[in-house]
């Protein structure tokens, strides 16, 4: 039976199906890359290789901050047996049931295929025996990243400290950062963020459908390595640092020291202070609550933010100052009194002096001399009106950074107070007001305010007769010791070099036979130093001290505040001269001094 | 010992040496792909028995044995045996169906050691041969009712026993056997009809079954209005109208009430109703992106991530195309397509050229099982069509499948290579 017509039919349905077939097979093969672009996301997944960060070294080499390993537990739930052994597992976290169970049930909300982190940042010791019996818990497994470690233990407000990177910064990184990375928050860390944070490495690997790594994307052709951070030589010498933090134990206050020569901070101290290792991996958010709600304010950086009425350590800047406009001169003397009066109000002094010479004004801090000189150079400065003579002044002074920022490498350096003419014009009216109205200000008092950094600066603008780097905490940044961009730029006061020696002289005499001779003079090493007593409306007076030593090629200059310590005689020079002796020397030869220091209680 | 001599010589020389070749690359194609599919660096040997390719390999190399001895028979016993046959292949259906081992919720396997056996796969070669014999008895024809009942007969008993063994998909097989009858002279209407239950079926699915009854007494009128003569017109849209409609409302009822509900997703994701890649969309999705990512020219020889690393559920058995589809590309899909389509071609003519009823008659069936496996199969694949467990021929791991099909085009083979003699 021949059934013609039949077979061609047939053989057209099969014919139309291949063509069907083909059309569709073109489209998902050739014309659309969506599926491309799914089996890569299936199939190879991205593993971002941490840098390790830059290790942080002090001036003579030692390991300030260094990476410590850490694990993160990771958990991809699908893998996850059904006849796990959850008591003993959660026992060898030593965790509670409840935990567990809530953990597991997040991460699956999140995704079943893809890993959670389980359980942060796992020390080394825990870890070792957590890995022991990890692979009889299929679905967990650790991914290793480092923390930050302190070897020292010190100088933790220079250093500051690191933390998770939050949405805001992720964003305005422009795709540098992503969840979960690790930024500088605070100092050094902060500062030098993009040297220290190195250059992120990616891997793509294959991984199948139960997300095991199964090989390398390509033989890694894509993958790029990760970039250790730079390394950083602080200008911090550790070993003076930790010792100043010692003597400031049971004190508040700040030590400044500064390298005169380059700029460079020796010691940067902020008591009372915090063990860095305390802000560091997983109890870090714990330990910053407990310190910021300590009501002595460990977490406060006082070098940088602390601002105080500087008091009789003014007096040298305006005596250098007075001589450049031609004012003052060595021979100039004022009477004293016992006190500089003006109408029913008078500036007192510590003692009654005869009249004083620029020399001995500073010898033996005498205030009415100072008021007198400030009226000089306010009210009669040539033919000038008061407000210029004032304007001419604080310049200067803005040049010895008093009311203007030092320029620290690190953020949030408060700039201090010293008003504008505006300022004045607003307060008393414009051309209503002269020297006298603002005469608080000759002695370092009234609408006045320095940070102890900047008094260190103007120590070593002093010992430098004249000029100062900017004052930083790292010395350099890398393997070829580059110094930080702006810290080699020198800035100078315009006061000729002459005019220092009658200052220094004096603050010689300060220290060998003045206001700070009985803790602060050594035998071997002259040193060049002012007291100053910072009034406190709160409470006991702040004790000041600041100096630098030796006075010819000084090495190092120093500001010293103790708070609530009251003269700073007592207890500013005294530190100051052991922190000179533990520096240049290498320790004390005043045993039962630096005993009756580190024993002292002031709050 | 001339006689033997000669008709040796004879069967060489009648073979059909294109369907023997088509066969054999098949397999072969088939060994490779299931080769790339589960190839594992651990198990580098390819005759490695606890791997899949390692068993294929035997599986083929058993297979080219069963042609062998197929093509070694004489022809003529074939048709008497069918009914046997048909027999024994229901008794092994039934009886695993009752004793047999359930695997993924289907009670469909023999077990003997570490291999098994699915009786389901005899019975398509069994019911091919059993229409055959029917249809070569003189008095039939398919106009009579007394053969429409028959052949539903031979037809339904092996669905009966598959969807026993809860193994529908196996069982929509079966249905490819329409092609047979419309060659043997069932009128084109039936297959229109099957046309038009299909694309009401989907309609319906897809949109409101309001809607679709509204189309269709639309389109009834509109052939009524737009008719010469009214009267018969109107007879005819009633006929095809009044089930059309019946079927759309039935559909949504066994849509609901009869189909399971892992079908039900199969058949959502597939019309686009549900996205979900995850659940009941997550074979299918796998499937697309293994093919899809195949681009042109393909990713070559085991550089083929998704079905490799198991992205692609059931990548050696059903899922076997999308190895090809995703290592060789569009090409290699072509290609594959243009062999199984030249293979049913070939089949088709192979059996128009016989002689007696029963070899062309099973020449039908031969191509029609076929046709429906690589239709079905591959369209899954692609997402054509919704996820139904059969295999691809000759390509697809498993062993009673490839012995199953290895005897279907055998004994077509040997029916054709002995048509001349039975001329004689």
């Amino acid at each position: 039976m021949k059934q013609s017509g039949r077979i061609q039919l047939v053989i057209g349905i099969i014919l139309g199906i291949f063509v069907i077939f083909l059309g569709r097979l073109f489209y998902i093969q050739v014309v659309t890359d969506s599926y491309s672009l799914w089996a890569a996301q299936n199939a190879i997944r991205q593993v971002t290789v941490y840098p390790a960060r830059g290790v942080i070294y002090d001036r003579n080499g030692e390991r300030v901050v260094v990476n410590r390993p850490i694990y993160d537990l990771m958990l991809i739930p699908i893998q996850v047996s059904a006849k796990m052994d959850t008591a003993s597992f959660c026992a060898l976290l030593q965790m509670e049931k409840s935990v567990f169970i809530e953990r597991v049930q997040k991460a699956r909300k999140f995704s079943k295929f893809k890993p959670s982190l389980f359980q942060a940042q796992i020390s080394v010791e825990d870890f070792a025996a957590i890995q022991e019996r990890l692979h009889e818990f299929p679905g967990f497994y650790a991914e290793s990243r480092t923390v930050r470690y302190y070897p020292m233990g010190g100088a933790a407000h220079v250093l500051g400290y690191i933390g998770e990177v939050n949405n805001e910064k992720i964003k305005a990184s422009e795709g540098y950062y992503q969840m979960g990375d690790y930024i500088g928050i605070a100092g050094i860390e902060l500062s030098y963020e993009t040297a220290l944070r190195g250059k992120r490495g990616v891997k793509y690997q294959y991984v199948d459908v139960h997300n095991r790594i199964v090989g390398s994307y390509k033989e890694g052709a894509f993958d790029s390595v990760a970039v250790s951070g730079e390394s950083l030589e602080l200008s911090i010498d550790i070993q003076l640092q930790q010792y100043v933090e010692r003597l400031f134990a049971n004190k508040k206050g700040s030590a400044v020291a500064i390298e005169p020569s380059t700029g460079e901070i020796l010691a940067f101290v902020s008591a009372p202070n915090y063990d860095p290792n305390l802000l560091v991996g997983s109890v870090r958010g714990k330990n910053y609550r407990i310190l910021a709600n300590d009501s002595l304010k460990p977490l406060f950086n006082r070098p940088l933010q602390a601002q105080y009425p500087p008091g009789s350590i003014f007096k040298p800047i305006q005596a250098l100052i007075g001589q450049e406009l031609g004012l003052l001169k060595p021979t100039t003397r004022f009477p004293c009194g016992g006190g500089y009066r003006m109408g029913s109000h008078t500036v007192k002094c510590t003692h009654v002096h005869t009249a004083l010479n620029l020399e001995e004004s500073i010898q033996f801090s005498c205030n009415p001399y100072y008021c007198f000189a400030f009226k000089t150079m306010v009210d009669h400065n040539g033919n000038l009106k008061p407000s210029e003579g004032y304007d001419i002044w604080r310049t200067f002074m803005n040049r010895f950074t008093v009311g203007t920022k030092t320029g620290i490498d690190i953020p949030n350096e408060v700039k201090g107070i010293l008003p504008s003419v505006a300022y004045y014009d607003k307060v008393h009216g414009s051309n209503r007001w002269r020297a006298n109205s603002i005469i608080s200000l000759s002695i370092g008092q009234g609408e006045v305010a320095m940070t102890p950094l900047q008094m260190a600066n103007t120590m070593a603008i002093i010992a430098n007769k004249g000029w100062y780097y900017p004052p930083h905490l790292v010395k350099s940044v890398g393997d070829e010791k580059r110094i930080p961009e702006g810290y080699n730029v020198k800035t100078e006061m315009g006061i000729q070099e002459a005019y220092f020696d009658v200052v220094m002289e004096a603050m010689q005499k300060v220290v060998d036979q003045g206001t700070a001779r009985a803790y602060g003079k050594l035998d071997s090493i002259t040193i060049c130093g002012k007291t100053g007593t910072a009034q406190n409306p709160h409470g006991k007076d702040h004790a000041v001290f600041v100096c630098f030593a030796p006075r010819e090629n000084p090495k190092i200059a120093i500001a010293v505040m103790v708070e609530n310590a009251g003269f700073g005689g007592v207890w500013a020079a005294p530190i100051a001269s052991l922190m000179i002796e533990k520096y240049l020397l290498g320790g004390t030869k005043r045993p039962e001094l630096e005993k009756r220091i580190l024993e002292a209680k002031i709050r | 010992m001339r006689t033997t001599s000669r008709s040796e010589r004879t069967i060489f020389q009648y073979i059909d040496k294109p369907l023997v070749g088509l066969y054999i690359l098949l397999t072969l194609i088939g060994w490779v792909a299931v080769y790339s599919a589960v190839y594992n660096e651990a198990h580098q040997s390819m005759f490695d028995l606890s791997q899949n390719y390692g068993k294929q390999m035997l599986w083929i190399g058993t297979s080219y044995l069963i042609m062998a001895v197929l093509l070694a028979l004489d022809f003529r016993i074939f048709e008497g045996i069918s009914p046997f046959v048909y027999i024994g292949a229901l008794a092994l259906g039934i009886g695993v169906a009752l004793f047999g081992r359930e695997v993924n919720g289907a009670k469909a396997w023999f077990e003997i050691g570490s291999f098994r056996l699915q009786p389901a796969e005899f019975m398509k070669f069994a019911t091919c041969m059993m229409v055959a014999y029917y249809f070569s008895n003189t008095d039939v024809s398919i106009q009579k009712n007394k053969t429409k009942l028959a052949i539903a007969a031979i037809i339904l008993l092996p669905i009966a026993i598959i969807i026993l063994q809860k193994d529908t998909g196996s069982a929509l097989v079966y249905f490819s056997f329409i092609f047979v009858l419309y060659r043997e002279g069932l009128p084109i209407a039936y297959l229109l009809y099957i046309g038009l239950t299909i694309l009401i079926v989907v309609l319906t699915l897809l949109l409101n079954e309001w809607a679709v009854a509204v189309g269709i007494v639309s389109v009834a009128t509109l052939y009524i209005l737009l008719s010469r003569k009214i009267k018969p017109a109107i007879l005819k849209a009633i006929l095809v109208a009044v089930p059309a409609i019946i079927i759309v409302f039935s559909v949504d009822y066994a849509f609901d009430n009869i189909l399971q509900e892992h079908q039900r997703q199969r058949i959502n994701v597939l019309l686009g109703k549900v996205e979900d890649f995850r659940g009941a969309g997550y074979n299918v999705h796998q499937s697309l992106i293994a093919i899809g990512s195949g681009g042109f020219w393909g990713k070559g020889f085991l550089q083929g991530t998704q079905t490799k690393f198991d992205f692609v559920p059931e990548q050696s058995t059903d899922f076997i195309f999308c190895t090809i589809g995703e290592e060789y590309g569009f090409i290699g899909s072509f290609l594959l397509l243009l062999l199984f389509s030249v293979l049913l071609i070939r089949i088709l003519m192979v059996a128009e050229r016989q002689s007696s009823r029963f070899a062309r008659v099973y020449g039908y069936g031969v191509a029609s099982v076929l046709f429906f496996h690589v239709f079905v199969n591959i369209g899954m694949t692609i997402g054509l069509l919704p996820v139904i467990g059969i295999p691809l021929p000759f390509i697809s791991y498993g062993g009673s499948s490839l012995w199953s099909f290895t005897i279907l085009l055998g004994i077509l083979i040997r029916l054709d290579s002995g048509r001349k003699i039975s001329l004689r």
